[in-house]
């Protein structure tokens, strides 16, 4: 009988490890699916990396290293090719073979598909031979390696058998495949309940050496801030962000939690109408006073980033004359320094414009998408009002302010903070998509129509310019332009924030896109 | 009787399709799915075809209608953002709500109506004066600054209680419960308190209320004559006498318990129905609003029907004339 | 003249009351009526007693921020209660934020009441069809909690109004809501103490001779039924400035440029872990005794008037 009970008792032992590493992980709001086609969102990306690999990874430094692909180069200017890794397996055992990257890319570019703009410029797959695949761009793409790392690559044979191969939003069927996984990636789905909780555990079969040491991750999402903060001092959880400004001193006074810090990608930046006739504001009038270069100026010059960086964000913030971030290709030393605070001169600006007695006008901005972004808005509203400007605030939740200035309402707004991340970590897709006036896919939210066509001609040229040094000059220039007509108001990058215990290695570093890469955790 | 509780249950079906309505209707208004659902980037041609694969470009009425038929065969249609049936969500999340209100309203019953006795009996006396002043600046805090307090002390200064989810859960056939672990159990505890709070002061007071009125009645005022002991008189007549409304209207109370779910299940993370209502709000989940608002009604009407029929059955006097007052 | 004597004798009538008397014994009463009023009088009141007038934003300076009460090191003798993270001082912006309170507290529960106690004295005194229609649209709002109803109305304004229209309106639209979805218990209430009240003789009586039933309706069976509809109303105050502080909460109560006591509680929250108490607790404290002290004179109002309980 003792015999029996010491035996069960070392079973039991057996079974829970001694040296159980477990992440317990939390952000803001829950992963959208785990469909690799759709949900092209943050948090949402950085799961599917963990249990995903794409042919391409992105390092902590933003540089590129082999995924799926062992080695790749572009043979003729309208063809990338790639090595296929040999002996990979999916989580269900099946091999990775070239005929899974065809079919993966067939569902990048399905209708329903949020990823389209990552493969937008390749035409076709083909394989070459059961280890060589070759991509042929629709034109030109020098840049082609840069946009494949979030190109997912999951099993056709999987796919196939779980009715998962076409592309759906989940609104006429079950999606089967945004809560099971079957991946190359380091990590294997083990749960997923929606709001609550995805647990994933490592992949013994993967071909790489893990540089973690994680015998398990869960990922709890936890809406409030404050409740975020709370689970965190208390134990609860061992990483979290992003941490509100104002409770990282908290956090680092309290024994066995602090806070990390980094450099985030997302630039928070203002936005002016500078297409209607008349102001929202000014009906009747016939006046737009954003028309005039010397009004953006002053409102530029009216505003006091040094000081929102100090007292709203608290010093989380890098004040920037840049509408992209340092690490981002075509990121300018020089663009980035920002015309000195001036409200004298904003008020001189503004009468000189023919406004010595300001104008109204809505700030609208959202109050629950950027770090501290109502307070900033708000912390603006009188900087404005001191040179005369009758400002308003608009701030709403963030469904609602993508919505006004968004195309839903035909951009209505005349006033609007906004914030961007390139998806590519590449200057070009901000100038696609935020100073250049709207055609096809371009130009969606460029909410104030900013436009000069000189911009928009070297925008162009930088899309098929093989030479990247050349294509890095031609991004810069544009921004010069851009930066020269005051065509937005680049305010900060938020720092990025990440609470964690002492139970986390001090190896851990928030990354820079602000997503947690299991690969790269180490627990103590 | 038959014909009564037949014409309440039309009635009740009446209110039913209205609050559809309303609650299709409404949203309407409330934003544009589409923008979440999409890339920041997406083009304007996608977001239309997205629009129609969704239905949204259709008619007003002809998406009611759809909605309606849908509702009848127990369809409640998919969430745009989980991506999964609204029934089968609604039934993953059902029962956190559920428990958390049942503890939330046993909490509220355990100690409001032993405190509305006691109050009620010492009706002058120092320690149920203050009783009545501490209950009352339980209900005047928001509630959202109870829990986050509750959270700060218990979880973060003491450490002693979670600061948000359900803790473990035992799955029992499609009923995920949190009263079989020690963790689930300890979890409900703040939320639990949070929610309840407001009904226990209620229901202290209404206890409270009711017994100064039976106290009051002919009928004790006989049993006292009669030398009945005051333990038999306080709590075999009297109490006995106030639990008939005490019951009906915490039988009300129920459906404001599910509301204000909404609110604590904010601030604990807790995984239930006003969680669920307060994301889909934030994403514009269309689907996944109405089907929460008409669940929500079906509740308050089920609980009408049920109490309008136990006043019928326990006070004759109705029979002639159904007259209901508020407390 | 007259009317001066006719308000002296109302008061001599008053002060020898039982009411009046019931008021004197208790201190507690005496205090929350006291607190009640020089809450009102400071809100009517409040753009011009207020040491900042925090409304004139270009006042505000962000380096004044987060400075804590003065009698804390680090405070400022200006600003008695410190300032919140827009360099407002927070005592202003309490005594600003009690008035937009108090305003869409008062004006909720004077649309809910007015539009209850019609309701509820037609249906119980007209009785019929009219009545079931009454009292089966208060099934349908009694189908949504307070909350729900009020998250709707303010999604819908949002959505038809034009935006400067409703950053205007805001306030007016919570109260539409706030009202709109309390009327049911006072016209439940009305409706039955009418139902008692019309078989009374004095109803009878006023038939008899012919008076017209809207003259019946508001002038004798009204008077009748008010007393319960004051104690609800009471009560309904203190509820409405707490849902309404719920609401701004949940993101979609008046805009944060002009914040009532519950935008300001909501704002205060996210400082409360990293030190900043002063934020939310001060609010919160005025909010607590605020409450309290509307709810103690509801139910000193309720024992009061009720003869029962003498």
């Amino acid at each position: 009988m003792r015999y029996v009970i010491a035996t069960a008792l070392a079973v039991a032992m057996a079974a829970a490890p001694a040296h159980a590493k477990v992440l317990r992980y939390s952000t803001n709001a829950d992963l959208l699916g785990l469909d690799p086609a759709i949900n092209n969102e943050g948090p949402t990306n950085a799961m599917k990396t963990n249990l995903y690999e794409g042919l391409i990874y992105r390092n902590f430094d933003l540089s590129l290293s082999p995924g799926l692909a062992t080695e790749w180069s572009q043979v003729s200017p309208e063809v990338w090719r790639f090595k296929l890794r040999q002996g990979v397996k999916f989580h269900d055992g099946t091999p990775l073979t070239a005929a899974d990257v065809v079919f993966s890319l067939g569902r990048y570019k399905a209708d329903q598909s949020d990823m389209k703009s990552y493969v937008a410029t390749v035409k076709e797959v083909k394989i070459v031979d059961p280890s060589t695949i070759d991509f042929v761009t629709s034109g030109p793409d020098p840049i082609l390696p840069q946009q494949l790392p979030l190109f997912y690559i999951m099993s056709k044979v999987w796919s196939e058998k779980n009715n998962t191969t076409q592309v759906v939003r989940g609104t006429s069927a079950p999606t089967f495949i945004n809560f099971n996984a079957n991946g190359t990636g380091p990590f294997k789905l083990v749960e997923r309940v929606a709001d609550n909780r995805t647990v994933v555990e490592p992949n013994k079969d993967w071909w790489g050496k893990p540089d973690h040491n994680l015998t398990r991750a869960e990922f709890r999402p936890i809406a409030n801030a404050a409740t975020r903060v709370a689970a965190l001092l208390s134990g609860e959880i061992d990483l979290m962000y992003p941490v509100p400004a104002q409770d990282v001193q908290r956090i680092n006074s309290t024994p066995g939690a602090k806070v990390l810090t980094g450099a985030e990608l997302r630039t928070i930046f203002f936005g002016f109408d500078q297409e209607r006739s008349e102001l929202l504001d000014m009906k009747g009038t016939g006046k737009n006073p954003f028309k005039d270069k010397r009004v953006r100026e002053a409102f530029y010059k009216a505003i006091d980033i040094q000081s929102i960086q100090r007292v709203v964000m608290r010093g989380s913030s890098r004040p920037t004359g840049s509408m992209v971030a340092p690490g981002i290709a075509g990121f300018s030393e020089e663009v980035d320094k920002r015309p000195a605070y001036n409200p004298d001169e904003a008020k001189k600006l503004l009468a000189d414009a023919g406004y010595p007695n300001g104008f109204p006008v809505t700030l609208d901005c959202p109050n629950d998408r950027y770090d501290n972004d109502e307070a900033i808005c708000q912390a603006v509203v009188p900087m404005l009002t001191r040179i005369g400007v009758q400002i308003k605030l608009n701030a709403q939740t963030r469904s609602k302010h993508f919505d006004k200035i968004g195309l839903k309402e035909n951009y209505n707004t005349s006033f609007y903070m906004l914030g961007w991340t390139p998806g590519t970590f590449d200057a070009h897709n901000m100038l696609v998509n935020i100073v250049t006036l709207k055609e096809k896919d371009s130009g969606i939210f460029n909410s104030g129509r900013y436009t000069n066509p000189k911009v928009e001609q070297l925008t162009k040229q930088a899309e098929t310019e093989m030479d990247l040094k050349k294509r890095n000059d031609l991004m810069v220039e544009a921004q010069k332009i851009h930066k020269d007509d005051y065509g937005h108001i680049p305010l900060h990058q938020q720092t990025l924030a990440w609470g964690v215990r002492d139970t986390v290695d001090g190896s851990v570093k928030p990354r820079p896109s602000n997503d947690v890469d299991l690969r790269q955790i180490k627990m103590k | 009787m038959f014909a009564y509780i037949v014409r309440r249950a039309l009635q009740s079906i009446l209110v039913m399709a209205a609050v559809a309505f309303v609650a299709f209707a409404l949203f309407q208004y409330m934003g544009d799915p589409i923008n979440q659902m999409v890339a920041q980037d997406a083009s304007a041609a996608e977001r239309e075809a997205l629009r129609r694969t969704l239905g949204l470009d259709r008619p007003f009425y002809v998406q009611f209608l759809v909605f309606l038929k849908n509702l009848m065969t127990g369809n409640f249609g998919f969430s745009f953002r989980i991506g999964t049936p609204v029934a089968q969500i609604i039934a993953e999340r059902l029962p956190a709500t559920l428990e958390l209100v049942l503890v939330a309203a046993l909490f509220a019953l355990f100690i409001g109506v032993p405190a509305g006795v006691y109050t009620g009996l010492h009706r002058h006396g120092a320690m149920s004066r203050f009783m009545l002043t501490v209950s009352l600046i339980g209900v005047s805090l928001p509630t959202f600054l109870i829990g986050i307090l509750l959270i700060l002390i218990f979880a973060v200064l003491l450490g002693w209680l979670p600061s948000f989810g359900r803790g473990q859960t035992v799955q029992l056939g499609f009923w995920s419960t949190g009263f079989l672990t020690a963790s689930g159990l300890k979890a409900l505890i703040l939320p639990s308190i949070t929610l309840g709070l407001f009904q226990t002061t209620l229901i202290m007071r209404l206890v409270r209320s009711e017994m100064l009125e039976v106290l009051r009645s002919d009928y004790i005022k006989f049993a006292r004559a009669r030398g009945l002991t005051n333990r038999a008189i306080n709590f075999g007549h009297a109490l006995k006498n106030t639990l008939v409304p005490v019951i009906t209207i915490a039988g009300l109370q129920i459906g404001g318990l599910i509301a204000f779910a909404i609110i604590t299940e904010t601030v604990f993370q807790w995984p239930g129905m006003g969680f669920l209502f307060i994301t889909a709000i934030q994403f514009v989940d269309v689907p996944v609003m109405s089907s929460y608002l008409v669940l929500v009604a079906l509740f308050f009407v089920l609980i009408n029907l049920v109490v309008d029929l136990l006043y019928f059955a326990v006070d004759p006097r109705l029979r002639v004339e159904r007259s209901v007052s508020a407390h | 003249m007259a009317i001066w004597r006719n308000f002296t004798d109302l008061v001599r009538r008053f002060l020898a009351s039982d009411v009046y008397y019931s008021f004197k014994r208790s201190p507690t009463v005496v205090v929350a009526f006291a607190l009640t009023m020089l809450f009102m009088v400071s809100a009517a009141f409040a753009p011009w007693i207020v040491p900042h007038n925090t409304y004139e934003v270009a006042t505000l300076n962000l380096m004044d921020a987060f400075l804590p009460p003065a009698w804390v090191q680090g405070g400022k003798l200006t600003y008695l209660l410190g300032t919140d993270d827009q360099g407002r001082d927070v005592f202003s912006t309490i005594i600003l934020g009690a008035r937009v309170s108090l305003l869409v507290g008062f004006a909720s529960v004077a649309l809910a009441l007015t539009m209850g106690v019609a309701l509820g004295l037609i249906a119980g005194y007209v009785g019929g069809v009219t009545d079931s229609v009454i009292m089966r649209v208060a099934d349908v709002k009694l189908s949504f909690p307070a909350i729900l109803i009020v998250l709707l109305i303010d999604g819908v304004a949002r959505g038809i109004l034009p935006r400067d229209v409703h950053d205007k309106a805001a306030v007016y639209v919570i109260v539409l809501a706030i009202g709109l979805s309390t009327w049911i218990q006072y016209a439940r209430t009305v409706r039955g103490l009418t139902l008692v009240e019309k078989n009374k003789e004095y109803v009878q009586a006023a038939r008899v001779i012919g008076l017209h039933p809207m003259l019946i309706m508001f002038r004798h069976v009204l008077p009748n039924v008010m007393g319960p509809v004051l104690v609800i109303g009471t009560l309904g105050l203190g509820i409405a400035v707490l849902t309404e502080s719920t609401l701004s909460f949940l993101g979609v109560g008046v805009p944060p440029t002009e914040p009532s006591l519950g935008t300001l509680i909501r704002i205060g929250n996210n400082f409360l872990f990293s030190g900043e108490w002063w934020m939310a607790i001060f609010p919160g404290l005025f909010l607590v005794i605020l409450v309290l002290s509307v709810n103690l004179l509801g139910d000193w109002l309720r024992d009061a008037l009720n003869p029962k309980l003498r």
